[in-house]
C-alpha cells in the first residue's frame, strides 16, 4: 500500500510517532512530525494509518476590472514557477499561471490577466520546436487584441527563447520575458517583483521583445533588457541578466512601478505591424574554441548535414590558424560567423594575420553579436532565407541584435 | 506569594546555544561577530508570504508580512552569498552535527536515524531566506536537577538569525554576521512547576553545554525561551532570555499577568462588554491639537482612528504586569505595525490631549462614560491594519489569555511580539540532502560535567568549591591541572581567576589575556624564576601589551623590584618628611625617585607604588 501522503501511527526506537509520510529517496521512512519536522527512521513498525491527508491548494479565480489593460501570462515552468515535489523531493515546477497570479496579488491592479500553461519545462529542456510553439502562441495572443505579453521562462537559457521571439516576431505590443532565481515558494523569492515590475512593462510603450529582472541584489528596480542584448551572467544572483554591449531599455522602480526609460532607439507600441516568421533551421551549431581544439568538430558537424557554424573565437575573433583550411571547405556552402568568448566588444577580423585569414576563409564577422544571439539568428536567417541572403543579413541589425557603434555604457 | 500548584503551573524551557565551530552551519564562513562599521555592502529585501508545503499559511508569518516592512543587510568580507541569500546553501557542516550529537548523548537523548533539514518560516527579517533552516536531531531525553527528572523534548540544530541593528518600524537594519552561526536548540517538556526549577533547569542546561568546550561564550550566545502556561489561561512562549538571573521573575510575572488577564475577563463578562468592530477616523477631532506625536502625524499625512470598546472603561489602564497595562498590549501591537503606540481613553486627557478632545473623541465615535476608546495615529493603512488586530484582541479580552509569542523586557516583564506559531510553518530545505546517522557519529566521548569537574578540584587540590566552579568553568581549566600538578593549586587558581578579576576591577582590559599569557607566569613561578606575587605584574604588563616578550616581562619585574626596593629605602631616609607633612611628602618624594628611574619605569607606576608605601609609613607612624 502506497502511504506516502497518509497520516500513520509509527513505533520506532522504542517509542510511537504519529506524522505525515513524506515521500523519501533513501531507505528510511520520513515522517513530517506534528511540530513541523520531517525525520527519518531506518527501523520501523506502522501501527495504524489515521487519516488520510489530501494535498490540495486552493486556485484563486482571477477577476476581470473595467478600464485595464489586459494582459495575457504564457508560463512555460521554471524556478519562478516552481515548488516542492513531493516525490523527488527537489525543487520543480508545478504551478499554474493562474497560482502564479495568485502569489501576487498586485498584478491584478495592474492589468487584467489571462494565463495560460504553455509548458511546464526547465528551460535546459527547452528545444527550438519549443520557441516555434511558443512565437506561435503569441502571435496568436496579440492578434486576439491583448496589450502586452508575459512570458515566465526559467532563467538559464531564456535570452535564447528571448532572441528566438525577436528574429520571428514583428510585434506592436511588449512580449517581456520574465523568471526568477529564487524559487516562488520562498518568502524571499524575487519572482513577485520581477513579475510585477514584468506587467507593468507589458502595459507600457514599448513593441519589442524584452527579458525583465532583477537589476540589483535588492528589491528596489528591474531591468528592462533588450531581448537579443541581454545574458545570464551569474549562476545565482537576483541581478544575473546583464544587458551587453547595449545599456537596459529602462529600469522599472519597485514598489512604485513606475518606468525610466533610458534608450530613445527602442521599438514603440503599435510602430511595427503584427508578423509572425517562425521557421528555424536546426543544424547550426555554436562552437567554443579553445587552445588545442582541432577543426575535426567542424568536419564531424558538417558531416553530420550542418550548415550553419557560429563560432565563439578568443579576443577580437580568432580561432587557430590550423581551422583556416577547415573553414575554406565548409564555408562555401555554410554560413560561419564570429563571435568573442569575451561578450564584451566587437568582433574585428582585420587586426591581425590571423583574421585576415578567416575573412579570406569565409568567416563572416558577427559584429557586436552575442555568441547565443548569432546562433538563434543563423538559425532563423537559414530557416527564411537563401545562403546568399542569410550571409548579408547577418551582419546587418534586424531588431535590435546589432549595434552600429560601441559606447561606453 | 502565588500558590503555583494551585494555578496548574507548567513551564518548558528552549535554550538557543551557538556552536563555536569553524565555519557556519551551511557555508564556509567563519562564525566571527563583526563590527557593523566594518560592513562593506548592503542591501534590501522585502518578504513575502507563501503557502508552506501543505498548503496551510502560517498565522505567525502572515501577521509579518501584512507589515510589508523593508529589511536592509549589512554585509562584510566574512560573509558571502549564501548568507545575502544569493548562492544556495551548502551541505551541513559536520562539526556542527557532531557537536550537536555529543550535546544529545549528554542529556540522554535518542536520535533519527536521517536528519531532515527543514525550512522555519520566519519572515521578520531575521532571516534573509523568509526562513530558518533547522533539523530536528534527537528526542526523548532527560536530566536531572535537584532530585527531579525533567524531560528533554528534542534537540535541533539550526542556523542563527541576523543581528539586528535597529528597528526604525517600517525599516530594520540587520547585520549578516550571525547569520548561519549553528547553534543547537534544546526543548525541555513542560515539567517545570515553579519559576525557582525553570532557573535552575536552564542553569544546569547551560552548563553541559559548556562543558563540551565546543560552544561560544560570551554576551548574546545563549538565549532561552520559556513556554508558560497556567490553567484556564494560555501557553505563551518568552523569547530572548538573556539574563539566567531574571527567568524565575519571568515565570512569576507571567503568571501575574495571565490571572490579571483572567479577572479581567470575569469583570468584562460580568459587565456585559463588548468590541465595537468598525474603526472610526478622527482625524478631525485632532485638527488643531497640543499633542506633537498626533499633529506629527497628521502634518506628514497620516489619519488618527479610533474604535470603541463598550463598558471597558477603567479595564485598558488596569495594571496587568509591573508597570504595564491591558492598553500597553495594544500599544505593542501597535508598535508591530511600525506605529509608536496608542492612546486610550483611561489615561486621558494627557500627553497634550485636551478634555475637549477627549469629549470630542466620545462623541463622535459613540462612547458613554463606561466605555473606553482606542486611537492611533499615522499612516493610513498601518493605522487600519494595528486597530483591526487591536480589535481582534480586544474581543480575546473577554475570552481569556491568546496564546502569544512574547519578548523578555530587562526587568522580567513582557511585550507583545506576534501569535504563536503553529506547525504549518515548516517546508523542507530541498537545497540540501538529507544526512544519516550513523555509528561512527554516534561514537563520541562523553566530557566531564563541569560539575564533576569543580567536585573533582575540590577533593584533589582543597580549593573551595566556588572557586573550583569558577576554574571547572573557565577556558583554562586544563591549563589548571597542568600547573596545580607543579605548584600550590591555590597559586594556579590565583592567577588564573582572582588576579584577573581584581585587575578588571583596577580597570586593566584583562580581555586581551589569552592561555599564553597566563602560561608565561605560571611557567616563570613553576621554574623558580619569580616568586608567585610578581604573578600580577606580569599580567599587569600582559593587559597592556600583550605582545610583550618574557625577558621585557622580566625586565620590568627587576625594575619595579630595583624600584620597591628604592622607594622602601626612600620612605625609610625620609621618614621625618613624611611624619611631618603625611601625605603631601608624596612630591618632594617623587622627585627623589624619579631622579633615579626617569625613562626606565613608568611614571605613573612610580607614582602609585611611592603613593602605597607613604600611605602605609603614615599608619605605620600613627
Amino acid at each position: 500500500m502506497d502511504i506516502v501522503g497518509k497520516r500513520v501511527r509509527v513505533k520506532a526506537k522504542g517509542r510511537i510517532f504519529e506524522g505525515i509520510v513524506m515521500p523519501s529517496f533513501t531507505d528510511c521512512l520520513v515522517l513530517k512530525l506534528d511540530n513541523g519536522y520531517n525525520v527519518g527512521f531506518k527501523d520501523y513498525e506502522i501501527l495504524e494509518v489515521v487519516e488520510e491527508k489530501t494535498i490540495s491548494f486552493p486556485t484563486p479565480k482571477l477577476e476581470r476590472r473595467e478600464g485595464l489593460p489586459s494582459v495575457k501570462i504564457i508560463s512555460t515552468g521554471g524556478t519562478i514557477a516552481s515548488k516542492v515535489d513531493y516525490r523527488t523531493g527537489a525543487v520543480t515546477s508545478q504551478f499554474t499561471a493562474e497560482e502564479i497570479a495568485g502569489d501576487v496579488p498586485e498584478l491584478l491592479d495592474i492589468c487584467n490577466v489571462d494565463a495560460m500553461l504553455l509548458y511546464n519545462i526547465l528551460s535546459e529542456n527547452m528545444k527550438p520546436q519549443n520557441w516555434i510553439e511558443l512565437a506561435r502562441e503569441v502571435y496568436s495572443s496579440i492578434k486576439k487584441g491583448y496589450d502586452g505579453i508575459i512570458i515566465t521562462h526559467g532563467t538559464d537559457t531564456m535570452h535564447y527563447t528571448a532572441s528566438a521571439l525577436a528574429f520571428m516576431l514583428s510585434t506592436p505590443v511588449p512580449v517581456v520575458l520574465v523568471g526568477a532565481q529564487r524559487s516562488s515558494d520562498r518568502p524571499s523569492s524575487d519572482a513577485a517583483m520581477n513579475l510585477f515590475c514584468a506587467a507593468k512593462t507589458a502595459i507600457s510603450d514599448l513593441g519589442e521583445v524584452v527579458v525583465v529582472m532583477h537589476a540589483t541584489t535588492s528589491d528596489d528596480y528591474c531591468y528592462i533588457h533588450r531581448g537579443v542584448k541581454v545574458r545570464k551572467c551569474h549562476t545565482s544572483r537576483r541581478d544575473a541578466f546583464k544587458s551587453i554591449n547595449f545599456p537596459p531599455l529602462g529600469k522599472v522602480d519597485y514598489p512604485s512601478g513606475e518606468i525610466a526609460w533610458f534608450v530613445e532607439e527602442r521599438f514603440r507600441r503599435n510602430e511595427r505591424e503584427l508578423e509572425l516568421r517562425d521557421r528555424l533551421y536546426d543544424k547550426v551549431v555554436l562552437i567554443k574554441f579553445f587552445p588545442g581544439l582541432k577543426p575535426d568538430v567542424l568536419e564531424y558537424y558538417y558531416d553530420k548535414g550542418y550548415r550553419g557554424f557560429v563560432l565563439e573565437g578568443t579576443g577580437l575573433g580568432h580561432v587557430a590558424t590550423d581551422w583556416i583550411d577547415t573553414i575554406r571547405r565548409i564555408s562555401e556552402d555554410s554560413l560561419v560567423v564570429m563571435t568573442s568568448q569575451c561578450l564584451w566588444g566587437r568582433i574585428c577580423d582585420r587586426v591581425y594575420d590571423t583574421g585576415r585569414y578567416l575573412l579570406k576563409a569565409g568567416v563572416i564577422e558577427g559584429e557586436d553579436m552575442l555568441p547565443e544571439v548569432a546562433l538563434v539568428k543563423v538559425m532563423w536567417l537559414l530557416g527564411n532565407y537563401d545562403l546568399e541572403e542569410a550571409k548579408k543579413l547577418v551582419k546587418v541589425n534586424l531588431v535590435g541584435e546589432i549595434t552600429p557603434t560601441t559606447k561606453y555604457e | 506569594m502565588i500558590d503555583y500548584d494551585a494555578v496548574g503551573l507548567k513551564v518548558g524551557i528552549e535554550i538557543h546555544q551557538q556552536l563555536d565551530t569553524k565555519h557556519k552551519l551551511f557555508c564556509n564562513c567563519p562564525t566571527v561577530q563583526r563590527d557593523v562599521e566594518e560592513s562593506n555592502f548592503k542591501f534590501f529585501r522585502y518578504l513575502r508570504l507563501k503557502r508552506s508545503e501543505i498548503g496551510e499559511e502560517d498565522r505567525a508569518a502572515k501577521e509579518e508580512v501584512m507589515r510589508s516592512r523593508r529589511f536592509i543587510y549589512k554585509a562584510y568580507d566574512t560573509t558571502c552569498l549564501v548568507e545575502a541569500d544569493e548562492e544556495p546553501p551548502r551541505e551541513l557542516n559536520m562539526e556542527a552535527l557532531k557537536i550537536a550529537v555529543q550535546i544529545a548523548k549528554m542529556l540522554n537523548m535518542e536520535f533519527v536515524d536521517e536528519v531532515h533539514v527543514m525550512r522555519k518560516i520566519v519572515i521578520d527579517g531575521s532571516n534573509t531566506t523568509g526562513f530558518q533552516r533547522t533539523a530536528l536531531i534527537a528526542f526523548d531525553g532527560y536530566i536531572d536537577v535537584d532530585g527531579q527528572r525533567i524531560g528533554i523534548a528534542t534537540l535541533c540544530l539550526e542556523e542563527e538569525a541576523c543581528r539586528k541593528i535597529e528597528d526604525r518600524g517600517d525599516v530594520v537594519v540587520y547585520s549578516l554576521d550571525r547569520l548561519g552561526i549553528p547553534l543547537v536548540e534544546i526543548g525541555t517538556y513542560p515539567d517545570i512547576t515553579t519559576p525557582e526549577m525553570a532557573k535552575k533547569v536552564a542553569k544546569k542546561l547551560g552548563m553541559i553545554l559548556r562543558s563540551t568546550g565546543k560552544v561560544k561564550r560570551g554576551l548574546g550566545t545563549i538565549r532561552q525561551d520559556v513556554n508558560i502556561s497556567i490553567r484556564d489561561g494560555a501557553r505563551i512562549e518568552i523569547k530572548g532570555v538573556q539574563d539566567l538571573d531574571i527567568l524565575d521573575k519571568i515565570v512569576e510575572y507571567e503568571v501575574i499577568r495571565q490571572l490579571n488577564l483572567l479577572k479581567i475577563r470575569d469583570e468584562l463578562r460580568e459587565r456585559k462588554a463588548e468590541v465595537v468592530n468598525e474603526i472610526f477616523d478622527v482625524t478631525d477631532v485632532f485638527a488643531n491639537t497640543k499633542s506633537k506625536v498626533i499633529a506629527k502625524a497628521i502634518k506628514s499625512g497620516g489619519r488618527v482612528k479610533a474604535i470603541l470598546l463598550r463598558r471597558f472603561a477603567g479595564i485598558v489602564g488596569r495594571e496587568i504586569q509591573p508597570g504595564r497595562r491591558l492598553g500597553t498590549e495594544f500599544a505593542d501591537i501597535a508598535k508591530t505595525f511600525g506605529l509608536g503606540g496608542i492612546f486610550h481613553t483611561d489615561e486621558l486627557p494627557k500627553y497634550g490631549i485636551s478634555e475637549e478632545e477627549v469629549a470630542k473623541l466620545k462623541e463622535k465615535v459613540g462612547a458613554g462614560d463606561e466605555d473606553a476608546v482606542v486611537i492611533a495615529a499615522g499612516d493610513d493603512i498601518r493605522v487600519e491594519r494595528a486597530l483591526r488586530r487591536i480589535i481582534e484582541r480586544a474581543e480575546y479580552c473577554l475570552i481569556g489569555v491568546p496564546e502569544e509569542t512574547r519578548k523578555a523586557n530587562e526587568d522580567g516583564t513582557t511585550s507583545y511580539l506576534r501569535p504563536l506559531p503553529g506547525a504549518a510553518r515548516m517546508y523542507p530545505e530541498t537545497d540540501v540532502p538529507p544526512v544519516r546517522i550513523t555509528k561512527e557519529l554516534l561514537d563520541v566521548e562523553i566530557p566531564e560535567l563541569i560539575e564533576d569537574r569543580a567536585k573533582r578540584y575540590v577533593e584533589k587540590y582543597g580549593l573551595s568549591y566556588d572557586l573550583a566552579y569558577e576554574i571547572a568553568d573557565s577556558e583554562y581549566y586544563e591549563l589548571f591541572e597542568e600547573f596545580a600538578e607543579k605548584i600550590a593549586p591555590t597559586i594556579v587558581a590565583r592567577v588564573l581567576h582572582i588576579i584577573p578579576a581584581e585587575l578588571r576591577k583596577e580597570g586593566y582590559d584583562v580581555s586581551v589575556l589569552e592561555e599564553r599569557h597566563f602560561r608565561t607566569a605560571l611557567k616563570l613561578i613553576a621554574d623558580g624564576k619569580m616568586a608567585k606575587e610578581g604573578a600580577e605584574e606580569v599580567l599587569k604588563v600582559f593587559c597592556q601589551n600583550p605582545n610583550a616578550s618574557v625577558d621585557e616581562v622580566l625586565k620590568t619585574l627587576s625594575k619595579a623590584g630595583d624600584l620597591d626596593e628604592f622607594i622602601a629605602k626612600i620612605v625609610e631616609e625620609k621618614v621625618d618628611l613624611i611624619r611631618e607633612r603625611g601625605e603631601h611628602a608624596f612630591k618632594p618624594l617623587m622627585g627623589l625617585v624619579m631622579k633615579e628611574f626617569r625613562g626606565k619605569v613608568d611614571g605613573k607606576v612610580v607614582a602609585e607604588k611611592l603613593m602605597k608605601a607613604i600611605k602605609m609609613k603614615i599608619a605605620e607612624l600613627s
